[in-house]
């Protein structure tokens, strides 16, 4: 076992781990703002993936503009979803918002295969990959860890420096007091959802330019989602982050040391022991 | 409380807007009444019934027509206008050709062409006044065929359905390995000769089954051929890293090509199978790097294949031969651009192969039927589509059965299948040969896989064949530039 490829697979790890960070984001946005776990995470993600495979491949836009396309449509697409599917639900049992988000998981699987088939498609697209010395890290790679850095700063900036973002965090602390204080939380619901959406259809795209996609793809990543935002803590966007992290360096490492069909059998015991030692999570929030 | 008024049954589907005042911080918000968690369900109930009707809607649309072919049997018309000798004194004989095929379900694609392909074989020996046999009877040929649906449990009621109710004379097989080995037992115990196209795995012909024929290259032998260029090629590369797909039929083809390339005196540094939803192999690439192969076999079906091609240019894996399953000899695998130059798989057949009469008589083996140019012409002018392996396969599969029955004289179930045994022939989808040893009956001896590989041509990406020689279209890009 030599070192090289010790480092080499850490850091391709570490690289698609941003990107499970920016996904598993969006669902525990979601899921600390308004307690609803969002089944249709992972067909979101695959959304975003085709958004940037068809604006590159029909109108020949550089990928990473396309991304910018991708999360604006992303916000529109979540709002939508919040007002059809999620409002009328969200005091209900949460039975209701899973069956719910799960029926909207259901309609684009079903209008998606209609249309892209179950294919496999790829975005001809790559940058010239980076070699310092033992290690080669491919460039598609590197920028989309360097977008989700970023796109996790602005989230940052957007929750504690403006007013939309304090306004959501309140209604996630407390919603009841939030509009007694006269937040239009109905309105922050929905802009949190089309938030949460925007990141999952924004790590989609960036799925997109370095992995090949298809209609089902989203369902692995909704998965890791899911493993992620237990790791680091349901609710709290920068222990997606870490999260990702983590789970991509399993992915990364685990490899070098044994077969690769062990990595879910490890990523899932992983997910098992955090539920039973601390299932608030890494950096969860402590409940009362 | 507008929220639970009347209008809240249908409110669902439709943005609510609340009133100015509501926006506030108003308490009823939150005061659902029961009724209304209660309509939620079952709009929500509806809602995933919906969305299952159009999932199983997007599966089968656009297939069904394909269904009917209405075209290729019922031409009466055609016998007296194509002016073969028609037979002086002897009967009319119209031979039941019975098969399934997968109108819907996951195999649509394949084995739609795939009956494309034997319907179009039909048209034409029937447009060409049949087969007529030294007693003057003059044999045509009618399909009779169902939707297997895709399903295992369909295939074996409607083979018996075909063998006994139809009486169907012979049988073709479905398409795919795991419908093929449901229908050959079927096949086996009413007695009837089937030929099986689509159908690659090794296993049917491992049961004794005296009557089953198979057209395609079994798997066990399907990158052998990629082996036997690199020995071509360049002697001194002797390191081999396997990588596969963990599934039935890439381990499978990985276990053999193994064992072909350790009898040949090469080494295999790298024996790993990977997961078959794998989308990333970035971590494997670096594994395979540590181990510095010279060539790379393996792959799977078309979404890891392409993904793992690609990802091994990005990374600049200095190896100077890869061959993969499946995904090269698809159009769509040129989407990956650069990272698909050089990248070699294997092919049942490919529109660009050669095999010739001359070739034929050259190799001692019996020719028939049209080349592949008049093939692909002829798909073409009646599908609208260039033919995949799939169809030339289907079409193959009637050859060989116009063939045996020619050979045999006779329609003789016994009689064909001494003739089948028999087989030394060249057609346009190359040599057909069968293993004739009790263990292995009726297996593909003859047919070899051609090796495709992806070539840049004219600015863009061409697939060229490079294997064998004989069939070549283009020297082999050899070692790649990476």
């Amino acid at each position: 076992m030599n070192l090289d490829v010790l480092i080499a697979s850490a850091v391709d790890g570490l690289l698609i781990g941003f990107v499970y960070g920016v996904a598993a984001m969006g669902l525990t946005l979601i899921f600390g703002v308004m307690d609803v776990i969002n089944l249709a995470h992972g067909p979101l993600i695959a959304i975003g993936m085709f958004g940037v495979y068809e604006i590159f491949t029909y109108v020949g836009m550089n990928p990473y503009l396309a991304l910018i396309i991708v999360a604006v449509v992303g916000l529109a697409v979540g709002v939508l979803v919040y007002f059809v599917a999620v409002h009328r639900v969200i005091d209900a049992p949460p039975l209701s918002s899973l069956l719910s988000t799960f029926s909207v998981n259901m309609m684009i699987i079903g209008v998606g295969t209609a249309i892209l088939t179950t294919s496999a498609y790829n975005v001809d697209f790559s940058l010239p990959s980076l070699d310092t010395g033992p290690i080669t890290v491919t460039g598609t790679r590197l920028a989309a860890a360097l977008i989700a850095v970023g796109v996790t700063a602005l989230l940052y900036a957007f929750l504690y420096r403006t007013r939309s973002g304090k306004y959501i965090r309140a209604v996630a602390n407390n919603r009841q007091a939030a509009e007694l204080m006269g937040i239009p939380s109905t309105r922050i619901l929905a802009l949190a959802f089309g938030i949460g959406t925007m990141l999952a259809m924004t790590a989609g795209g960036l799925i997109a330019t370095i992995l090949p996609i298809n209609i089902l793809a989203g369902g692995t990543y909704e998965l890791k989602s899911f493993v992620i935002v237990v790791l680091g803590g349901l609710g709290n966007p920068l222990g997606a982050l870490v999260g990702g992290l983590i789970l991509g360096l399993i992915e990364g490492l685990v490899p070098v040391f044994m077969k690769t069909t062990w990595v879910p059998v490890l990523e899932f015991g992983l997910f098992i022991l955090i539920l039973l030692v601390m299932p608030q999570g890494l950096f969860g929030r402590k409940e009362s | 409380m507008p929220y639970v008024g009347t209008r809240s049954t249908w409110l669902l589907l439709v943005p609510h807007k609340p009133k100015p005042t509501e926006l506030d911080g108003n308490i009823e918000l939150f005061c659902i009444k029961e009724g209304t968690v209660r309509r939620t369900y079952v709009w929500t109930a509806l809602l995933l019934v919906l969305a299952l009707v159009m999932a199983a809607c997007g599966g089968t649309s656009g297939t069904t027509e394909t269904t009917a072919a209405p075209n290729t049997t019922a031409a009466p018309g055609t016998t007296a206008a194509s002016g073969t000798t028609a037979a002086p004194s002897g009967e009319m004989k119209t031979l039941k050709i019975g098969f399934t095929t997968s109108i819907t379900g996951k195999y649509n694609t394949e084995s739609t062409r795939q009956d494309n392909g034997l319907q179009l074989w039909m048209d034409d020996v029937n447009a060409a006044g049949g087969i007529t046999l030294s007693d003057g009877t003059v044999l045509k040929f009618e399909a009779v065929s169902y939707d297997d649906e895709s399903n295992k449990d369909r295939v074996q009621e409607l083979y018996t359905k075909l063998a006994t109710d139809d009486d169907a004379d012979f049988l073709i097989s479905p398409y795919s390995s795991g419908l093929t080995a449901a229908s050959a037992v079927i096949a086996e115990q009413y007695g009837k000769v089937m030929i099986t196209t689509g159908a690659a795995s090794d296993s049917v012909y491992t049961q004794g089954y005296t009557g089953v024929y198979q057209v395609y290259t079994p798997s066990s032998r399907y990158l052998t051929s990629s082996v036997d260029l690199l020995g071509s090629l360049d002697p001194s590369a002797k390191k081999i890293a396997f990588v596969y797909e963990n599934s039935n039929f890439s381990t499978g083809v990985a276990e053999a090509a193994k064992a072909y390339a350790e009898s040949n005196g090469y080494e295999v540094v790298l024996y790993e199978g990977y997961d078959p939803d794998t989308q990333d192999f970035s971590a494997f690439i670096n594994k395979i790097e540590a181990s510095g192969p010279d060539a790379i076999l393996g792959g799977g079906h078309f979404q890891d294949g392409s993904a793992f091609a690609r990802q091994l240019y990005e990374k600049k894996i200095p190896v100077k031969f890869v061959s993969l399953l499946v995904a090269p000899p698809e159009p769509s695998f040129s989407e990956l651009g650069d990272a698909a130059v050089g990248v070699a798989g294997p092919s049942q057949w490919e529109p660009l192969v050669k095999f010739t009469e001359d070739a034929a008589m050259a190799a001692g083996a019996d020719w028939i039927g049209l080349t592949g140019d008049e093939f692909v012409a002829e798909y073409q002018a009646a599908y609208g589509e260039e033919p995949s392996y799939h169809a030339a396969g289907g079409y193959a599969a009637g050859l060989l059965l116009q063939y045996a029955i020619q050979k045999a004289d006779s329609t003789d179930a016994d009689a064909i299948k001494a003739a089948l045994d028999a087989t030394n022939l060249m057609t346009f989808f190359g040599d057909l040969k069968f293993d004739t040893s009790p263990d292995h009956h009726g297996l593909q001896i003859g047919h070899d896989m051609v090796v495709v590989q992806w070539q840049k041509a004219d600015g863009g990406l061409q697939k060229q064949i490079v294997w064998p020689e004989s069939g070549a279209t283009a020297a082999p890009l050899y070692p790649l530039g990476q």
